[in-house]
């Protein structure tokens, strides 16, 4: 019987090469943020834990409540910084170096096809994208894996999910993942690993791949894999320039032709609208036509999920030339220090606060409710973020929608949910 | 161990913001989080709950976040034990690196809000004291029964070095 490509890369990570229900492998990186890593290293320190045993493998990244949001926030980057200086952790990442962690980690090759790699943050799904068994975890794992290297997995079952037929101008590998979502539910692929394949999953962008990966936890997804192919290693060619070192065995990151998967879930793009997902769940998908009535105070445009250079492409083309609906906030948030710049060499930040939006520093900010547009009562936002859970963005009594790029830009224009064909 | 506490219910897909919004996340304070527990969703939870009282929920308790303050917020408010239908994939694993003790039964539907329910741990029994039925809990697979037995992961792992050497 063969194997998927989740239990190949674990497999490879285990010493007796063979497949059992839990494994304890060594790591390939771990990381947190300025919110995860400190409640780590309270546990670390009040273990009595005195050394770390691969400091290259540890990464502190400091994205959620920063720039400092007040002085708690900045004392918790603090900690950090000292807890790296005193362990020798080179990868301690403050503002002007990081951005948003799952952007950020790939872009500077900590995340590689076939590794495993654990962050305490559960959006570390993004790194199936570039084929590594990437899995968010909690603070004691991260504490653990600091410690001595390894972290405990159960080996997990496969779902893997073939996108067939054309698709719309308009979807994007947001509108797809929506789809995805909306069609198995909130805990459609609990404990399972997600496999996105099929044709046009080898036509999409990375990008978009990313943007796929991203939400696998919002189906209770372990991981979102995706076989490596020409497109991912051109891309992390580019992105990374020298740090990336193509070798031949990531070509071999392919499932089995008789690999066995606990379900095949064929997916028809070309039935597919572009897609929104409404409150307070991420699974509540609609088709942006059914939701024209919805009038918005605040369009998000960013984060981990939706903020690298080709989904500010997409957004700035809507915008150009036109301006945002008054009394919708239009709030841009580029990935990391790297996106912002490349945003600003193509003259996308101009466009974006010529339109009438703000451009933010790379952060985290108010996916999460944390800073940098809280929501008030009553306020409705749509975002490319990848929850709505009630008071994600700021007040109980507030309202988030997810969707793509493309249809938030087109939507900030109108000040209420748009189909992008509509200001096209 | 045993449990003997008041039922709190809740429904489906019970996410980490629900148990404890992200704002606070900057604390890493048992007993600060654990006051705000519940708070987006149910503002007088904390008023009602006692030390040792027992969680209840449907399916995918602690969706979302990998945000390991939702157990210690749990912990903090003085909740001794959660029992859901199911439970999120990160959720699961905190809660029993943490040391929070977790049940998994189907048959939760039969315990009502404020039921007074006696439980005990090892044997994986939930006796419903306010209706007198008895249920099983699943049981846990003997990798994790390991590290729950050592009281969480850092101890287990402080055990299995002591082992190596």
């Amino acid at each position: 019987m063969g194997f998927t490509l989740a239990e190949k890369i674990l497999i490879n990570h285990t010493s007796s090469k063979k497949l059992e229900d839990f494994i304890y492998p060594k790591v390939d990186f771990c990381f947190g943020n300025d919110i995860t890593a400190p409640l780590a290293i309270k546990e670390f320190i009040k273990a009595g834990f005195k050394s770390v045993a691969y400091p290259d493998r540890v990464g502190f990244i400091c994205d959620h409540f920063t720039p400092a949001r007040d002085a708690t926030a900045a004392n918790n980057v603090v900690m950090l910084r000292e807890f790296a200086k005193r362990f020798k952790i080179k990868n301690f990442y403050d503002i002007q170096h990081c951005g948003i962690e799952h952007a950020f980690t790939i872009e500077q090759g900590l995340i590689r096809p076939g590794h495993i790699v654990i962050g305490a943050d559960s959006h570390t799904c993004t790194g199936g994208a570039v084929g590594a068994f990437a899995t968010g975890v909690g603070s004691t794992d991260l504490a653990a894996a600091i410690k001595n290297g390894h972290c405990w997995f159960k080996v997990p079952p496969t779902i893997k999910f073939v996108y067939k037929g054309k698709k719309n101008k308009w979807i994007s590998g947001k509108d797809l993942i929506l789809h995805t979502i909306g069609k198995i539910g909130v805990d459609g692929a609990l404990y399972k690993v997600m496999e996105f394949s099929g044709p046009v999953i080898r036509k999409i962008s990375m990008d978009d791949r990313l943007a796929m990966s991203n939400m696998a936890i919002e189906a209770g997804g372990k991981a979102g894999l995706i076989e490596p192919d020409e497109t991912t290693f051109a891309y992390l060619k580019q992105i990374q320039g020298k740090n990336f070192k193509f070798n031949k065995s990531m070509l071999k990151l392919k499932g089995d032709k008789d690999a066995k998967y606990d379900d095949v879930i064929e997916i028809d793009v070309a039935k597919i609208e572009p897609t929104v997902s409404c409150p307070h769940l991420p699974s509540n998908a609609k088709a942006v036509s059914s939701l024209r009535k919805v009038k918005l105070d605040q369009v998000v445009i960013g984060s981990c999920t939706n903020g690298r250079i080709t989904d500010l492409r997409i957004a700035a083309k809507i915008l150009k030339k036109r301006k945002v609906k008054d009394g919708t906030r239009t709030i841009i948030f580029p990935a990391t220090p790297t996106v912002y710049l490349q945003a600003e060499k193509e003259g996308l930040l101009k466009i974006f606060v010529q339109s009438g939006c703000v451009v933010s520093p790379p952060t985290c900010g108010p996916c999460l409710g944390g800073h940098s547009g809280i929501l008030g009562k009553g306020e409705v936002a749509l975002a490319t973020t990848n929850r709505n859970f009630v008071g994600r963005m700021g007040s109980p009594d507030s309202f988030v929608y997810l969707s793509s790029p493309a249809v938030a830009a087109a939507s900030a224009l109108k000040g209420r949910i748009t189909h992008p064909e509509e200001v096209a | 161990m045993k449990i003997n506490g008041k039922a709190h219910k809740f429904g489906n897909h019970i996410n980490t913001d629900d148990i404890i919004a992200a704002k606070y996340l900057d604390s890493q304070d048992d007993s600060f989080l654990g006051s705000k527990c519940m708070e987006n969703i149910d503002a007088g939870f904390i008023g009602r709950v006692r030390s040792g009282d027992i969680m209840i929920a449907g399916d995918n308790f602690g969706c979302g976040s990998s945000r390991e303050h939702a157990p210690v917020s749990i912990m903090g408010c003085g909740i001794a034990l959660v029992i859901a239908k199911s439970f999120a994939r990160i959720f699961y694993r905190n809660s029993i690196n943490r040391g929070l003790p977790i049940l998994v039964c189907a048959k939760v539907d039969q315990i009502k809000n404020g039921d007074s329910l006696d439980i005990d741990l090892e044997e994986g029994t939930i006796k419903n004291l306010t209706t007198g039925k008895i249920f099983k809990s699943e049981k846990f697979p003997e990798f994790m029964q390991e590290i729950i037995e050592a009281k969480g992961l850092i101890s287990w792992i402080k055990k299995k070095s002591r082992r190596k050497r």
